[in-house]
């Protein structure tokens, strides 16, 4: 008899695990709410308007590391171009923006500004249907999701992977990128979207509406974490590890190592796409830029930086690089590309498994020394899965 | 000893010019109209271009500077306070205030372009006649003809005879002589002129609506003739369009395969991907642009061969940052090729960086020697650049190199072996990690040359190498890995793939066809164009 859902929902995750999502739930919904709404702008915990924006960006950045994590820590792919699938979720909710502000643009009409600048007279056909909230939010998921659904349909039937595939997917998201720069596209070219006034008639720039999509980006956060931590621990999350760990012998099973990679990428591409949606609400821009190979990239480091194939890394990954990132920009912007490129290099070469890595290894060493216990045999097990890693990597390098 | 004899006749010629009084003055009839309407003043200055003489010129140089003007009826030249008589050149005892000055406008400066080059027809430099024959091609009237006739007569340059016979028959096309017409269309079918072509099949318009709609040419046989001559001109023109791309593709194909040979020897040997292969490019630019430097500051003399003192440094220089990132970072990555290309991208943003808070964030500026400016003109608007000639010959030489190091010498052996099959090769003894240092240190040189390469046509600056690096790879995959032949075969085809597409459906739809095309065909081919057969490449 199979359990039931739920109760394999609650037992895909340790208790201090539910633990630490309430506390966090408690934070982002109760905490800066309040410390944004109520407390006056001088009182010591008050969160203002600049500090909130980013720590919601930083959330949304969370899901795409988490994104990324169960394609690359779970599944072994490694994609270079999943902020094209963010890119596409920000542009098909941009596109709502857009009509949300109605007249209220510098020409007072009914189309978005850069539409009146290129002499446009009607939207083109794509816009269709941008007016409505809920299109819009479907657009966002089911736009990525297609687009890396086919994609991925014909590289994993090839079974390109990889390196390949990595770079495939770079140079996919270098092409859109250079398509979405032109201006006859109809996406603003290279100043995309921006200018925003309204969200379903809520003025977005006021308190209480970045409050609701801080706390919606927290939501969707938690959802991901708790989805990818059932996928993991159930039969598919198994099959993906073991694809990752030595796919022909999966398929030698008897096992079709497409359906379930082509499952993740495509929901990996669709939750990068929630988080556009929801990035673009809050930083109030979007645009090409986005979609460059560098961004692409950077999304692979916050989930290494945290570790990979631990869900919970990604989250931490993305949260210290970007306040790295945010900390350097303000004030020594020259030396953010020497700190971040020495992040790669170092990350890569002495913490395999990220900053959750390490502390495993501290805490694992500590065990060791109050217990005094025999060599671990996780240990044992890990170093031979990474064993498995290379070797597999190696032919699939070769081939 | 008849040219001697043309040699006296000229000597006299001109000695009898010299001997008119320089005041000899023009006919005052020819610049009367100057002192009449709009209409009348152009034709007074196509007629001092017909005519030619040094009075012609000064009273036209005189009208383009301003200072030519009408006094009752009597047109002028003002020079400082003086005014003198245009036709004569006699002093006239007036004030410069009574003069009434003519301005110019947009009409009168074209005739008097024209009319300065009618001119230059006779100019003693073949550069200046050529370039006046094609303005007169351009803007001649009918009323040029006699001074088109006589530069026809006294031109000896092909070229420039050619240029003056299209004008010739441009003019003849809007004769009303229907026999002189159809001469001219039948005469100008030889050229490759798009300018030409245009003209040709404004005969064949119609004017007017409906019934009332006339043709602009009215004989038939005109019409046909001009429709013979501009298919002529047509397939003139697409052959060396087509000849054009197919030198630009191979062009991007050479820079393309410069990018990739160093590329596939690293690949193949540690099937490791450099990221920062990209910045190599820009090493090997920025010293390209240091050893321009020192040229230009030490060895002015000696300027235009920097471009070859630069090919070892070049080299030199990114094979020795090549060693030190192989040795410092991507010796630890073997057997992890995707944590490999993080590594290397953060080694690229570094290189990046360093270069821009070195150098500054600006393209530097970098010329072309001289032997390497210009090119060679297949047809009207299709060049073949020397710069690009010369490129394509660089590579070409490159990659001669890098085959005769990988087939004759002992390291390019042990290459080969590490490439097939690295553990068997350490077992026979070859010295693998020595191997991997000198394979990577030769593909970053190479890297170098291309971006030496690369100097001469594109723009240096920081991050010049990254908009090459995934171009490079696509070779590589294409090509199949460890394979110099597939690297120069997909180099190539994809370059002139991409130029054809690019000519097709712009610069962006080409790159995602590109990619598409990529993807497609490693469906079909996983292994790229030349598989290596053999268990060693069953994975």
């Amino acid at each position: 008899m199979r359990t039931p859902f739920t109760v394999r929902l609650f037992q895909s995750m340790p208790r201090t695990g539910w633990i630490a999502l309430a506390v966090f739930a408690a934070i982002t919904w109760i905490g800066i709410p309040v410390a944004h709404l109520v407390l006056p702008e001088g009182h010591a915990l008050h969160v203002s308007a600049y500090t909130l924006t980013l720590l919601g960006k930083i959330l949304c950045y969370m899901v795409v590391a988490v994104a990324m994590d169960l394609i690359w820590g779970y599944a072994g792919i490694l994609s270079l171009g999943h902020g094209l699938f963010f890119a596409l979720g920000g542009y098909a909710f941009g596109m709502y923006l857009m009509r949300q502000i109605g007249r209220d643009g510098s020409y007072g009409s009914d189309l978005p500004d850069f539409m009146v600048f290129l002499d446009w007279k009607e939207l083109p056909w794509y816009w269709a249907g941008s007016d409505s909230f809920l299109w819009a939010a479907f657009l966002a998921m089911a736009l990525p999701g297609v687009v890396a659904f086919i994609f991925g349909w014909f590289a994993f039937r090839s079974r390109i992977k990889g390196v390949y595939f990595s770079i495939i997917t770079q140079a996919l998201t270098y092409a859109a990128m250079l398509y979405f720069y032109r201006n006859e596209t109809g996406f603003g070219g290279t100043n995309g979207f921006t200018n925003f006034k309204r969200i379903l008639g809520y003025d977005i720039t006021a308190p209480e509406t970045r409050v609701m999509l801080f706390a919606l980006s927290a939501a969707l956060l938690i959802a991901c974490l708790v989805l990818g931590r059932y996928l993991v621990t159930s039969r598919l999350g198994r099959i993906l590890t073991a694809i990752r760990d030595a796919e022909s012998r999966v398929m030698f099973i008897g096992y079709n190592p497409l359906h379930y990679k082509l499952f993740i990428w495509t929901l990996s591409a669709v939750l990068c796409g929630m988080a556009g949606a929801l990035y673009v609400s809050q930083i109030g821009v979007i645009n090409p830029s986005e979609m460059s190979p560098a961004n692409s990239i950077e999304i692979a480091v916050w989930a290494a930086v945290g570790g990979r194939g631990t869900l919970i890394g990604a989250v931490l990954g993305a949260g210290i690089v970007n306040l790295a990132k945010s900390y350097f920009t303000v004030t020594v912007p020259e030396y953010w590309p020497f700190f971040l490129g020495f992040l790669f290099i170092a990350v890569t070469l002495y913490l395999p498994d990220g900053v959750v890595g390490l502390w495993r290894k501290l805490m694992t060493r500590k065990a060791g020394d109050s217990a005094e216990a025999a060599p671990q045999p996780a240990r044992a097990a890990v170093e031979g899965k990474t064993g498995e890693i290379s070797d597999t990597a190696t032919k699939g390098a070769s081939a | 000893m008849n040219r001697l004899l043309m040699r006296l006749a000229l000597l006299f010629v001109s000695l009898a010019c010299l001997a008119v009084p320089a005041r000899a003055a023009l006919d005052p009839a020819l610049i009367a109209g100057f002192a009449g309407d709009f209409g009348s003043r152009v034709a007074a200055i196509e007629a001092l271009g017909v005519d030619g003489s040094a009075d012609a010129r000064r009273v036209l140089s005189a009208l383009e500077a301003g200072n030519l003007g009408v006094v009752s009826e009597r047109v002028v030249i003002t020079d400082g306070d003086e005014v003198m008589d245009a036709a004569s050149g006699d002093k006239l005892e007036m004030a410069v205030t009574e003069v009434d000055t003519i301005t110019l406008n947009n009409r009168l400066r074209r005739s008097i372009a024209t009319a300065n080059a009618a001119f230059a027809l006779f100019s003693a430099s073949p550069a200046e006649r050529l370039a006046a024959a094609t303005t007169m091609r351009e803007n001649a009237t009918e009323t040029m003809t006699p001074a088109l006739e006589r530069a026809l007569a006294a031109e000896q340059d092909e070229a420039i005879r050619t240029v003056l016979e299209y004008a010739l028959a441009k003019i003849n096309l809007g004769s009303s002589d229907t026999a002189k017409r159809l001469k001219a269309a039948e005469a100008l079918g030889g050229s490759s002129d798009p300018a030409v072509k245009n003209m040709l099949s404004a005969l064949l318009e119609k004017t007017g609506e409906g019934k009332n709609a006339m043709w602009v040419e009215s004989s038939a046989e005109v019409r046909a003739a001009a429709e013979a001559s501009i298919r002529a001109i047509e397939r003139r023109i697409s052959i060396a369009q087509t000849a054009g791309t197919m030198f630009s593709g191979l062009s991007l194909g050479s820079i393309l395969l410069l990018a990739a040979l160093g590329l596939a020897i690293t690949y193949g040997v540690m099937g490791v991907i450099n990221m920062a292969h990209g910045e190599l490019l820009m090493i090997g630019a920025y010293a390209t642009f240091l050893v321009q430097s020192v040229f230009r500051s030490h060895l002015p003399a000696y300027l235009d061969w920097y471009v070859i003192a630069a090919i070892p440094v070049a080299f030199f220089t990114a094979a020795l940052v090549g060693v030190v990132m192989e040795r410092l970072v991507l010796r630890h990555l073997y057997g992890r090729p995707l944590e490999s290309l993080l590594a290397t991208w953060g080694l690229s943003l570094i290189l990046i960086q360093a270069a821009r808070v070195t150098f500054g964030p600006q393209n530097l500026e970098l010329a072309n020697p001289s032997w390497m400016s210009g090119g060679i003109e297949l047809a009207a608007g299709v060049v073949l650049p020397w710069n690009r000639i010369v490129i394509v010959g660089f590579a070409a030489f490159v990659l001669v190199l890098i085959w005769l190091m990988m087939q004759k010498t002992r390291l390019g052996m042990f290459v080969r072996a590490v490439t097939q099959n690295r553990p068997m090769a350490g077992c026979v003894g070859v010295p693998t990690a020595r191997v991997d240092t000198m394979a990577f240190a030769i593909g970053s040189g190479v890297a170098g040359l291309g971006g030496l390469a690369l100097s001469q046509i594109a723009n240096v600056g920081p991050a010049m190498g990254q908009g090459y690096i995934v171009d490079a790879f696509m070779v590589v995959v294409l090509g199949g890995v460890g394979q110099l032949a597939g690297a120069v075969w997909a180099a190539l085809g994809l370059g002139i793939f991409a130029k054809f597409l690019e000519g097709w459906a712009g610069a962006v739809i080409a790159k995602i066809l590109v990619l598409v095309f990529i993807i497609i065909f490693i469906q079909k081919r996983p292994q790229g164009i030349f598989a290596v057969k053999g268990r060693f490449a069953d994975s």
